[in-house]
């Protein structure tokens, strides 16, 4: 048996498949079919939580993504789902969940003992005290009030599922698929558009799966699976079930979370993503996303077994569920009568309808007084009674203008409230599309007003309430979006028949008074059941200042809850508007921003995880550098290999061999990673003079140039060798990390500034494989490799470009040198790479040529005292700073000359680079350290202190093989003009000495570069 | 101004709450006031609280378009720290920072500052220079860094992932153990009350749409309530500083962009401090209500929509997950975006202009809740003296014709 309050007959649950489950631990029986909501009910089980600030007993309330309650931790270790509601999970065989909010359970909470604090705990209550002394806070108020947040718990283990992604491209999505979502669909989709249409259910049908409507005189779900079917058959319609479209972003971008293994459980086949996040470009849309029935604000009105009159139909109908033996309906509106006779058709007792109204007169009214249906006109409900669920409530006579109630309280003995005070169309998309919307007082809600985007709302997500309408509605919506997208005529199918019952008007009813004097009524009367907010905490925000509805919302947190108060929302408004006397018309809602229901932190991501969060970029050499041991080093996207240790070899020892190898013998380097890109057009040149600081119109053919570029500040941007292949192209080179950003540099003065220039950019970087072969043997190398190429420096002059074959491949090969040794830079098409390098090391093989990684790079730069764009300069220093005067041109014009000529450029104390050999030979300077001009009276610590004044900073630091110590480089303010003096970085505990010296320590005159 | 304690908290629960005063009044705007301050966020509220606690000078009003706060002020991450690179920033935001450390008190009003301690992760040796510079320059200033290896971040933050084999490993971070967060509206609120209680006007629901300027002077504004007069006014509207500033005929270098934040769901608690990488475009801590509160990136072009594009926050969800695995079955909850206005240097304007009496204080970016308590100081100062403090002196919109910038975004390219 699947639980005691099963009913015997209907439901759209497969009776012959029965599931287990747990909840707090104890074993219980669904139905296929079931959500855990409508299992959990179908055992009796009402009270599934506890309220987060009082911790009273809190019951399932709705039947879907509005539910505020039933928030439950579904699955166990790394499986685990925080916060799933309760109304959407779907059952499966060996679900496990616990309640979130009570411990140790549900029924015996010690939180509960919060509720005596209670008349403290107003909202705000924080701001107000908990002041002093600073420390308290963090130590002891905050960790107790952090343990009470929250609801569920983080998974302890990163999350085993995988997600997808999609694009998609629609003519008309259609969002919903109750009867209005599902009409739209079809008239779309008869017309051959391309039609894509997502509920958040399980099944299409919308509410039409929850009530016992008719169609053309038939069951209303006969006609719902014919249009599903007929929409499974057309070959232009994406039917999307289970999937929330959550977000509606400008030009009609939306985007769906679907949801595909969560409903299968354990039992979901391997390798299925669990979800799938959809984005799509829609040319129409049209939203029939249907309405929120709103709760009664009465006095005790959070007891479990009060629920909303259309969250009762639905356990009754579509899961066959008595949520109760003996109930009352309270209601302000005809709709929740039905709830009454779906009650009655169930074999229900119900002891009474309470209607707010005084002279209710709707045709549904009068069904019910003729089924001898007691009906208590004009009353309502002033209170709740009973422990762990609802056992009776008192009714009375509320007074025509609804602000006090009368007469002697009667009481009902019930164990079921169905409650409806009226119904909020689902306006989210509408208002996350920019839509405005306009308070309806007739149907006392809020409905879509103006479109700001391609959009349609239709049925009740338009405030049209009966089904005929909704019908007629989605018929002609879908009908227009497809039109207005190029299909069809923009003419509507006719309409199936409805019969349409004769309401009466509904009476806005925001506060039920229980009868206590005014200023003390409304503590218990919940209005965001989550967040636990009463109408007591609204108007203590108003009464307080705080009456906007933003602040009002911030302050007493209604509406921040996870169910985003759905059901909460408008009440609070209408009480906020009471509150100070402003039609709810002028008081505004607050704004709706996407998600509409939360969505997956992992979906959102998709695939972009571990290696491909970030595309992992290699070179053509990276097996080999692999093979060899090569450790790497991230720079940009790029693995580069940092330095190649020998067994037993620490990362000093291994730097200091290969630099020893490039200085005395011969050694290799993989510099694919630098940027290149090819400039073309008549008017390449002239570009480049004015992208660089240096001249370049008369660079001869073949010839290689080193340029620095600067932004509009003047300050160094990057750097590169530039080589003109032919009198129209040339190939630029850019550090590894700054690449692509210029590209975009360049891209942005050429399209925005510069148009008129023909210029085109291009990368090539991954078109071509470089191996640097450096030192004074690297001619023995090259020479066998190339025999058709002359190397001597005659014949192969330094800054020059060859074009031969090496080792059989095509290649060009540039005489530069970032080492200040000899070097040639083989660039050869990518998928030659490899190959070039193997011929590259076999050839110096006899001369022991050595692989060396950027920090042995690193290394024999700055021994020269060749600057690193990124790490001597940090976006804040000139060229000139650098000392390198001879770059900048003084005749034409480039990007962030006028900033050099600011007053600023050529302040004294500007930092300057310059070299530094610190006191101590063996000790090297930390990276970063900060300098200062006189030794400091004190060591620094690690606390807060008096500031000490910087006069610059350690911006490389190495030790040298070559010069046998180790030396750095830094930027100095003034320290050109203090060469010879001593400055001192202070680090926690000791402080080191270095001299300052001229930023170049090695081959002052440059001979070596010629081999 | 009625004050709070645990004490009137009883009082009033024993009054069922009937008996609180509002926290400011809500005054008609008068014709003409001494000092007309344009924003109702943190920054404008604070400066007000300030010229009235400073300077004596309480003829004052605060002019907010819609509600307080309801700009970048409560639309923030509330990350607060002072660990910046440069001098003259490390200034400011430490005397920020030290006022911060004191401001529940001077309010009366608990803006729960919690000094949980911000951790900037390293994943680069380019990153790694930079934090050790960083801590370096810190100490010398007289702030509190240290430097930790991977396993002290892991002892300090054990959830944050830290496999060698990750994608971007972290190799180190710095920490600020005086860094945290506070709670955003109650900054806004706190500093309005205060100010309020010291005679300021703040005027809700008054937009400034003109700035009277007569022979090289302002006189006033005009705004949807009226024109106002005023002998100074200081410009504290972030995200429209160019806006109100072209009222004047002045042209800013700042770029107003959309920058996107979101909460999570509220779970228990998971992370107890604030974690920020820039390679791995993440900034994450936990509200005391249980949420993940997380920034994303900003979006590339200039808008005044606030509303963000939402593949950005898809990035941001992968780079989140990148740091922090388990959090793969956490959901968003809440998304929105502020207009942020960066200048070219990523630092801050707080300045006279060229037109006498009007004042600006904008282009604070993406980092400006933390200078909050600073921001307004310093600006009172400016506006009551009309001459800068020495801390905001290098703030000065003369730099960027001087060349005297303060590139925050080169050095330590830390948004937040
Ligand atoms: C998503 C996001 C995350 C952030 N995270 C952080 C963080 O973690 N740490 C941090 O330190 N900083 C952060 N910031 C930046 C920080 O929020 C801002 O720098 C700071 O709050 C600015 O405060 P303010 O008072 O100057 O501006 P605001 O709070 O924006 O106040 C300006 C006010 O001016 C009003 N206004 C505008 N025009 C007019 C007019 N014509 N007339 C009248 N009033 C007008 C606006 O309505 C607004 O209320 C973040 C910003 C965003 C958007």
């Amino acid at each position: 048996m699947s639980g005691a309050f099963r009913l015997a007959a209907g439901g759209r649950i497969d009776r012959a498949a029965p599931l287990r489950f747990r909840f707090d631990g104890r074993p219980y029986e669904g139905l296929k079919g079931d959500t855990l909501a409508s299992a959990l009910l179908a055992n009796g089980m009402h009270l599934v939580g506890r309220s987060l600030k009082y911790h009273r007993p809190r019951g399932i309330v709705a039947a879907g993504a509005d539910e505020p309650n039933a928030i439950v931790q579904v699955g166990e270790g790394a499986w685990t789902q925080p916060n799933a509601r309760a109304t959407e999970v779907e059952l499966y065989d060996g679900l496990v969940a616990r309640n979130v909010t009570a411990w140790p359970g549900v029924g015996f909470d010690l939180g509960a003992a919060a509720s005596l604090l209670s008349p403290l705990l107003v909202a705000g209550f924080y701001y107000k005290t908990f002041m002093a002394p600073g420390r308290w806070w963090r130590r002891l108020y905050e960790p107790a009030l952090r343990r009470m947040a929250g609801l569920g718990r983080a998974p302890a283990a990163p999350d085993p599922d995988v997600y997808d992604k999609r694009h998609a491209h629609a003519d008309v999505l259609v969002v919903g698929a109750g009867p209005a979502g599902l009409a739209a669909a079809l008239a779309a989709a008869r017309t051959g558009a391309r039609v894509m249409l997502a509920d958040e259910q399980a099944e299409f049908g919308g509410a039409l799966l929850s009530e016992g409507d008719e169609i053309d005189g038939r069951p209303a779900l006969e006609w719902v699976g014919r249009a599903a079917a007929e929409l499974a058959s057309l070959p232009e319609v994406v039917p999307l079930p289970r999937a929330t479209v959550f977000g509606y972003y400008d030009h009609n971008y939306l985007a769906i979370a679907e949801r595909r293994a969560d409903h299968l459980g354990p039992g979901a086949p391997p390798g299925l993503a669990r979800r799938r996040l959809w984005r799509v470009r829609a040319r129409r849309v049209v939203l029939a996303t249907g309405a929120h029935e709103r709760p009664l604000v009465f006095a005790d009105n959070d007891r479990p077994g009060v629920m909303l009159a259309s969250a009762v139909r639905a356990y009754l109908n579509r899961y066959a569920v008595a949520p109760g033996r003996r109930a009352v309906v309270f209601t302000n509106n005809d709709d929740a009568y039905r709830t009454a006779f779906d009650l009655a058709d169930a074999g229900i007792e119900l002891a009474a309808v309470v209607d707010a109204r005084s002279h209710p007169a709707g045709e549904r009214v009068g069904e019910a007084r003729r089924r001898g249906i007691e009906v208590l006109a004009g009353s309502a409900l002033t209170g709740t009674r009973g422990r762990r669920r609802v056992a009776a409530v008192e009714v009375r006579r509320l007074d025509p203008g609804g602000s006090a109630v009368e007469g002697p309280a009667r009481t009902l003995a019930c164990d079921l409230v169905a409650v409806s005070g009226g119904w909020s169309p689902a306006v989210h998309l509408f208002s996350q599309s920019q839509g405005t919307l306009r308070f309806d007082e007739a149907r006392a809600c809020f409905v879509p007003d103006r479109a700001a985007q391609a959009v349609r709302p239709a049925g009740a997500a338009n405030g049209t309430f009966t089904l005929a309408g909704c019908l007629a509605e989605g018929l002609a919506a879908g009908a227009a979006a497809a039109r207005l997208a190029g299909f069809g005529d923009g003419t509507a199918p006719p309409a199936p028949l409805v019969r349409t019952a004769r309401d009466g008007p509904i009476r806005p009813l925001w506060f039920v008074p229980s009868g206590r004097p005014a200023a003390r009524d409304g503590g218990r009367h919940f209005v965001d059941l989550q967040a636990d907010v009463t109408a007591a905490d609204i108007r203590l925000a108003a009464r307080e200042g705080l009456d906007s509805v933003e602040h009002v919302k911030r302050y007493t947190a209604a509406g921040m809850g996870t169910d985003q108060g759905k059901t909460a929302n408008v009440n609070a408004l209408a009480l906020l508007s009471q509150a100070v006397g402003r039609p709810i018309a002028g008081t505004g809602t607050t704004t709706f921003r996407p998600p509409y229901t939360p969505v997956g932190f992992g979906l959102l991501a998709g695939r972009d995880r571990g290696e491909l969060f970030d595309p992992v970029r290699v070179t053509p050499m990276h097996a080999w550098h692999v093979a060899h041991g090569a450790v790497f080093e991230d720079v940009g996207q790029w693995k580069r290999p940092l330095y190649y240790p020998r067994a037993g070899e620490d990362m000093a020892a291994a730097v200091a061999r290969e630099c020893r190898a490039a200085r005395g013998g011969v050694a290799a380097l993989d510099a694919t990673t630098l940027g290149k890109i090819d400039i073309r057009g008549p008017d390449a040149a002239a570009f480049l003079d004015r992208v660089y600081t240096n001249a370049w119109a008369r660079l001869g053919l073949g010839q290689c140039r080193y340029g620095m570029m600067c932004g509009q500040d003047g300050m160094v941007l990057d750097d590169g060798v530039t080589t003109r292949l032919a009198p129209d192209r040339f190939l630029m080179t850019t550090t590894t990390g700054n690449a692509a950003r210029v590209l975009d540099w360049l891209e942005e003065w050429l399209q925005t500034e510069w148009p008129g220039l023909r210029v085109y950019c291009t990368s090539v970087t991954e078109q071509w494989a470089t191996v640097a072969i450096v030192g004074p043997r690297a001619r023995e190398v090259l020479g066998p490799l190339a025999p058709g190429l002359a190397l001597d420096n005659e014949g192969f002059p330094f800054m020059t470009l060859r074009e031969a074959e090496v080792a059989g491949i095509p290649a060009r090969v540039f005489r530069i040198s970032f080492t200040g040794e000899l070097s040639f830079e083989v660039n050869v098409p990518a998928w030659h790479g490899l190959a070039l390098w193997e011929a590259v090391m076999r050839a110096g093989e006899p001369f022991g040529i050595t692989p060396y990684g950027t920090e042995a790079m690193h290394v024999l730069r700055a021994e020269k005292g060749f600057i690193i764009v990124g790490q001597e300069t940090d976006g804040t220093v000139t060229p000139l700073d650098l000392g390198m005067d001879w770059i900048v041109s003084r005749t034409k014009d480039f990007i962030g000359k006028r900033s050099l000529l600011r007053p600023d450029a050529s302040r004294p104390d500007r930092k300057q680079l310059v070299g530094l050999l610190p006191e101590d030979p063996g000790e090297v300077l930390p990276e970063g350290a900060q300098l200062v001009a006189a030794r400091p009276a004190r060591a620094i610590g690690l606390k807060a202190g008096r500031p000490i004044p910087m006069i610059g900073h350690v911006t490389s630091s190495y030790s040298s093989a070559a010069l046998g110590r180790s030396f750095a480089l830094a930027l100095v303010k003034g320290g050109r003009g203090r060469i010879g003096a001593t400055v001192y970085a202070p680090l926690v505990g000791r402080t080191l000495a270095a001299r300052i010296v001229e930023p170049v320590f090695y081959d002052r005159e440059g001979k070596r570069r010629n081999g | 101004m009625r004050r709070y304690s645990i004490l009137s908290l009883a009082r009033n629960a024993l009054s069922h709450h009937q008996g609180w005063p509002r926290l400011w009044r809500s005054p008609e705007p008068r014709r003409a006031y001494e000092i007309v301050i344009v924003g109702g966020g943190g920054h404008g509220l604070a400066t007000a609280y300030y010229l009235a606690k400073e300077h004596g000078i309480v003829d004052v009003a605060v002019l907010e378009k819609g509600w307080l706060g309801g700009g970048n002020t409560g639309r923030n991450t509330t990350i607060i720290r002072s660990n910046y690179l440069w001098d003259e920033s490390a200034a400011i935001y430490e005397h920020a920072l030290r006022l911060w450390e004191g401001l529940s008190a001077d309010l009366n009003f608990n803006v729960m500052l919690s000094q949980r301690g911000v951790l900037n992760l390293a994943h680069t040796l380019h990153d790694l220079r930079e934090g050790a510079r960083r801590v370096h320059a810190n100490r010398l200033n007289g702030i509190d860094a240290e430097w930790l290896t991977p396993a002290e971040v892991k002892a300090f933050c054990p959830i944050v992932n830290v496999a060698r084999d990750a994608r971007y490993p972290v190799l180190g971070a710095t920490l600020q153990r005086r860094g945290g967060v506070a709670r955003h509206d109650a900054v806004a609120w706190g500093y309005a009350r205060a100010a309020d209680a010291r005679g300021v006007d703040i005027v809700q629901n008054c937009e400034v749409t003109g700035i009277e300027v007569s022979g090289g002077r302002v006189t006033g504004v005009r705004t949807t309530r009226g024109a106002i007069g005023a002998r100074k006014v200081a410009i504290a509207a972030a995200g429209h500083t160019s806006v109100l500033a072209a009222m004047a005929g002045i042209r800013l270098p700042i770029q107003s962009h959309p920058l996107q934040a979101l909460v999570s769901e509220p779970v228990k608690p998971v992370l107890d401090c604030v974690v920020m990488s820039n390679a791995v475009h993440v900034y994450v801590s936990q509200s005391d209500k249980g949420e993940l509160v997380m920034g994303a990136g900003i979006d590339a072009y200039n808008s005044y929509g606030q509303r963000g594009s939402f593949h950005v926050i898809e990035r941001q969800m992968a780079a989140c997950l990148e740091l922090f695995p388990i959090f793969g079955r956490m959901r968003m909850m809440r998304s929105w975006a502020g207009i942020v206005d960066v200048c070219p240097d990523a630092s801050p304007i707080v300045s006279k202009t060229p037109i006498g009496g009007l004042y600006i204080n904008g282009g604070w970016g993406t980092g400006g809740f933390k200078s909050t308590p600073g921001s307004g100081w310093v600006f009172a100062h400016t506006i009551a003296r009309d001459e800068p403090h020495p801390l905001n002196a290098p703030f000065s919109l003369d730099r960027f014709a001087t060349g005297a910038l303060i590139d925050e975004h080169g050095a330590a390219a830390v948004a937040h």
